[in-house]
């Protein structure tokens, strides 16, 4: 096989990232290079600087070191019995293209993620080398994600939560049986050992920096996970309830979900569906309603069908009011701040900012309007000093009412 | 008052306590840039006698950086917006916190614009890297929507401190000396002072266009984040379209590779029929029904009731008809008239099974003039065709037929959004927006029309012809 240039390389190893979902670069320790030594700056919020046609933003270079694998995941595009061409970067390649792209500030850092090659450790060495050189050899102070080798051997583990901002290990599949079927060579108890050692790590890394200010910053952006999702049978209600439990377990910072895509070669054990994009989104969504709004992971499953799925055409949390209506409307004069972000269309800072104002007057229909994009969604679940919606909130027909037209526009797009 | 800069925040603070010292209320108050046009009836710093002599008062730390960022803005009324908010805040110190009052909206509206363009310059300045003497210099040209650059610089600073940079935008440019550490100004510049290019971009390019995931098209999502405005300085933006226009060749390539695996044609089936528990005929009948209801055009007044599509949800082959007629009207039914009997009969010839395939219309209400107790079909005109556009187009999003049928003009005018002659149009199949096929022929009614015998069964044999071609070619695409 003839020798490809980086350009060549890059297009078939950013090719083959694009099924990763996570691409956040953000809540990790303040970093500049004042002082004019080293390169590059993280200011806590994360910078996209280019979004795709496929609506994702551009934040990381986001690459494998090769795209050759010893395993043989069925989701996988790269895995051994799949035909794709392979091609492998060395340390150094990436290294290069980081700093270079990063001098021209189309990215805030590195993404890096690789196919297991040779064995759990050579590979894992091999990532770390690229965090190492970025970091030691030429100071850079942006943003590096390592994804790790769930068997890797736990020193290698540790170098690369010395080196990266965020670390991350796939739990791939959101039940043990998909995981069984879909990724024969991994295991769930092995993943979430993994897991479990990094959250270790990370607190450790914590406690050491209150105690000594020169301990060496821990992966301070936390780790993170990604499951896929429609390629087993699994439903939002599972995939809800499992995404709760590895928070609770392993102190997540984010569990990101991505829609299994159809791959090229794809292995005959899955089921060539494309869920909805619009599914994954309902995921992110319902994600934030317990991380932002205070729902426990069973009141969102709640809002799920009998089937276990979310709605597709309302958001989470109107299909859980419009399924708990006793609970509204709800009086933005005085209810507690836990009851109006329950309050369909109303977002957290837009609950702050009405906490706030409310001190200085009664808030009527206009103000509110004021506050949010679209009153006509939130009216009929609320009270205000001129408004209160006329049993409406026991209407049949409520749903129809107040699904939001763009919603639908964005479902029947996806 | 007349301020140095456009974003002369501490110019203005000085000014407003004066002002504020000497009891000068906001209406009496003139705000201006120096260089900008003249303000008629101002008197410049004349402030009343006896001022200065009112207590200063502290204003709370969240004002300050909404002034900061607010004096940014491109709004002209931004200094006095703030002087009367300022002035409001003397009466009530907690003022700022009500966010419903129209004034302090109006400012966190303005502190927001310039932050949000603050932040898409961090995110979209591109550097292109250019030999100097002493080194390299990377410089880029920015085209900001408000006064931000002189407040931004410094995030280039503590990014980019090892560097020799400059950033050009059209009110003045921004140089970093890494030696000294130091930032210094210099006046505005056009594109072609920036360098036109950079080795590396090609490479960059090339990651952009695969990292992109064309089975995720979403274009909606893109330019909310990515608005165009930006895109001139930004070596990426260009791959855009054709990414976008590939992208469905290159989802179907993916899946047809994926099919030689294992029985093509299910493959491909089970990817159209994006059935997840059961959503893709809910969301049909949520389209169904919003359509019910829809008034886009006038003609539902008079019409019975919308006449929606029917047929199975994963169909190979969707027909758009015209709209529909006087039975169609009642039944609410699409294609069940006279039109709809020859329709059928020539399907039947064809040897396609009308229960497999999709069947709509382009305009889905009955338009007709009443002639005695008759109504008499009368055609939809560009308008309609246009406003009822979107209801196919739902119906195609969902269903995706890899081949569409226009039956006749309207039909054609409505999927592809031009005027064409059928007869030339129906040699060769179109693309559509999304990349699938699109085949012209007649519509049914005009086969009706023809009088002389002779030439109506031609026509009919052709018609036939037409669709027997099709059904060959939906075999094809679906194999
Ligand atoms: S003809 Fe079409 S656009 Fe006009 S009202 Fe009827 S459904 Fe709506």
């Amino acid at each position: 096989m003839a020798q490809l240039d980086t350009r060549e390389k890059l297009a078939i190893l950013a090719d083959a990232a694009k099924y990763d979902a996570s691409c956040a670069s953000s809540g990790t320790a303040k970093r500049d290079s004042k002082g004019g030594k080293g390169l590059g700056s993280t200011e806590g919020m994360g910078i996209c600087h280019a979004y795709a046609p496929d609506g994702r933003c551009i934040s990381l270079l986001k690459i494998l070191l090769t795209n050759s694998c010893i395993f043989d995941c069925h989701y996988c595009i790269n895995r051994k019995s799949s035909n794709v061409r392979r091609a492998r970067f060395t340390a150094q390649e990436v290294v290069q293209l980081t700093l270079a792209f990063y001098k021209r500030n189309y990215i805030e850092g590195l993404f890096l993620s690789s196919g297991i090659i040779k064995s759990s450790n050579y590979t894992m060495e091999q990532l770390v080398e690229v965090a190492r050189s970025l970091r030691e050899d030429h100071d850079f102070r942006g943003y590096i994600h390592l994804k790790t080798i769930p068997d890797a051997d736990p020193e290698l583990v540790r170098l690369a939560g010395l080196h990266a901002d965020r670390v991350s290990i796939n739990v791939e599949l959101p039940t043990v049986s998909g995981l069984e079927k879909l990724a024969p060579e991994k295991s769930a108890p092995q993943i979430e050992g993994a897991m479990l050692g990094m959250k270790g790590a990370i607190e450790d890394g914590k406690d050491a920096r209150k105690k000594y200010k020169s301990a060496p910053n821990f992966a301070p952006a936390g780790q993170s996970t990604q499951m896929i999702v429609g390629a087993d049978k699994a439903t939002d209600g599972d995939i809800v309830t499992k995404a709760s439990t590895l928070y609770d377990r392993f102190s997540l910072r984010r569990v990101y979900y991505s829609a299994f895509s159809p791959i090229p070669d794809a292995s005959a054990v899955l089921p060539l569906q494309r869920p909805p994009l619009m599914r994954e989104h309902r995921l992110y969504q319902s994600d934030w309603l317990m991380r932002f709004y205070g729902f426990k992971p069973a009141e969102v499953v709640q809002a799920a069908g009998d089937d276990g799925m979310l709605p597709l055409d309302i958001d989470p949390k109107l299909a859980w009011a419009l399924k708990f209506r006793e609970h509204f409307p709800v009086d933005v004069n005085r209810a507690p701040r836990e009851m109006l972000l329950r309050i369909p269309g109303l977002g957290t800072k837009a609950v702050d900012r009405l906490i706030r104002s409310r001190r200085h007057r009664r808030f009527t229909l206009d103000d509110v309007a004021r506050l949010t994009v679209s009153i006509a969604k939130i009216r009929p679940f609320i009270v205000t000093a001129d408004w209160r919606p006329t049993l409406l909130t026991d209407r049949a027909d409520l749903r129809t009412l107040v699904a939001p037209k763009v919603s639908q526009l964005e479902l029947f797009a996806a | 008052m007349t301020l140095d800069r456009p974003d002369d925040f501490d110019g203005w603070r000085e000014a407003a306590r004066e002002l504020i010292g000497a009891g000068v209320p906001p209406m009496s108050v003139v705000w201006q840039v120096a260089g900008d046009d003249g303000e008629l009836f101002g008197s410049e710093g004349a402030l009343p006698p006896g001022g200065g002599g009112q207590p200063m008062f502290s204003v709370p730390k969240p004002f300050i950086d909404l002034a900061k960022a607010a004096v940014c803005h491109s709004d002209p009324q931004r200094f006095a917006l703030l002087y009367a908010l300022l002035w409001k805040l003397k009466g009530n110190r907690r003022a700022l916190e009500d966010r419903a009052d129209p004034l302090v909206d109006r400012l966190e509206k303005l502190a927001k614009e310039v932050r949000r363009d603050a932040h898409k310059m961090h995110a979209f300045v591109r550097f292109r890297e250019v030999a100097e003497e002493n080194g390299t210099r990377f410089v880029a040209f920015f085209e900001p929507d408000h006064h931000i650059v002189r407040r931004e610089a410094g995030f280039f600073a503590r990014r980019f401190a090892s560097m020799r940079w400059s950033i050009l935008t059209p009110e003045l440019s921004i140089h970093w000396a890494p030696e000294t550490q130091t930032l210094c100004e210099g006046p505005g510049a056009t594109r072609a002072d920036a360098p036109d290019g950079d080795p590396l971009e090609e490479t960059w390019r090339t990651y952009y266009s695969s990292i992109f995931n064309p089975a995720r098209l979403k274009i909606g999502a893109m330019l909310k984040e990515m608005p165009k405005k930006y895109w001139r300085n930004m070596p990426e933006t260009s791959l855009v379209a054709p990414l976008i226009a590939g992208a469905r060749a290159r989802e179907l390539e993916m899946i047809e590779r994926s099919a030689n695996n294992f029985g093509a044609e299910a493959a491909v089936k089970a990817e159209r029929q994006l059935q997840t528990g059961g959503n893709l005929r809910a969301s049909w009948e949520a389209l169904m029904a919003e359509a019910r209801g829809c008034t886009r055009c006038d003609l539902h007044c008079n019409a019975t009731q919308t006449v929606f599509g029917e047929g199975p949800l994963d169909a190979c082959i969707l027909f758009v008809g015209e709209q529909p007629g006087d039975q169609e009207d009642v039944a609410g039914r699409p294609f069940v008239g006279p039109a709809g009997q020859l329709f059928d009969a020539a399907l039947e010839k064809a040897g396609i099974d009308r229960t497999q395939t999709y069947v709509t219309n382009a305009v889905k209400h009955f338009k007709f003039v009443l002639r005695g107790k008759k109504r008499i079909h009368s055609k939809p005109d560009t308008a309609e065709i246009d406003a009822c556009r979107w209801w196919q187009e739902q119906e195609r999003a969902l269903i995706r037929p890899p081949l569409t049928v226009a039956l006749g003009a309207t039909a054609a005018r409505s999927l592809t959004g031009k005027t064409l002659t059928i007869s030339r149009a129906r040699e060769a199949p179109l693309t559509l927006a999304d990349g699938s096929e699109c085949w012209v022929t007649v519509h049914p009614s005009f086969l009706l029309r023809i009088p002389e015998e002779d030439r109506r069964a031609e026509e009919r044999a052709k018609f036939v012809e037409d669709l027997t071609r099709i059904r060959a070619r939906a075999k094809e695409l679906a194999s």
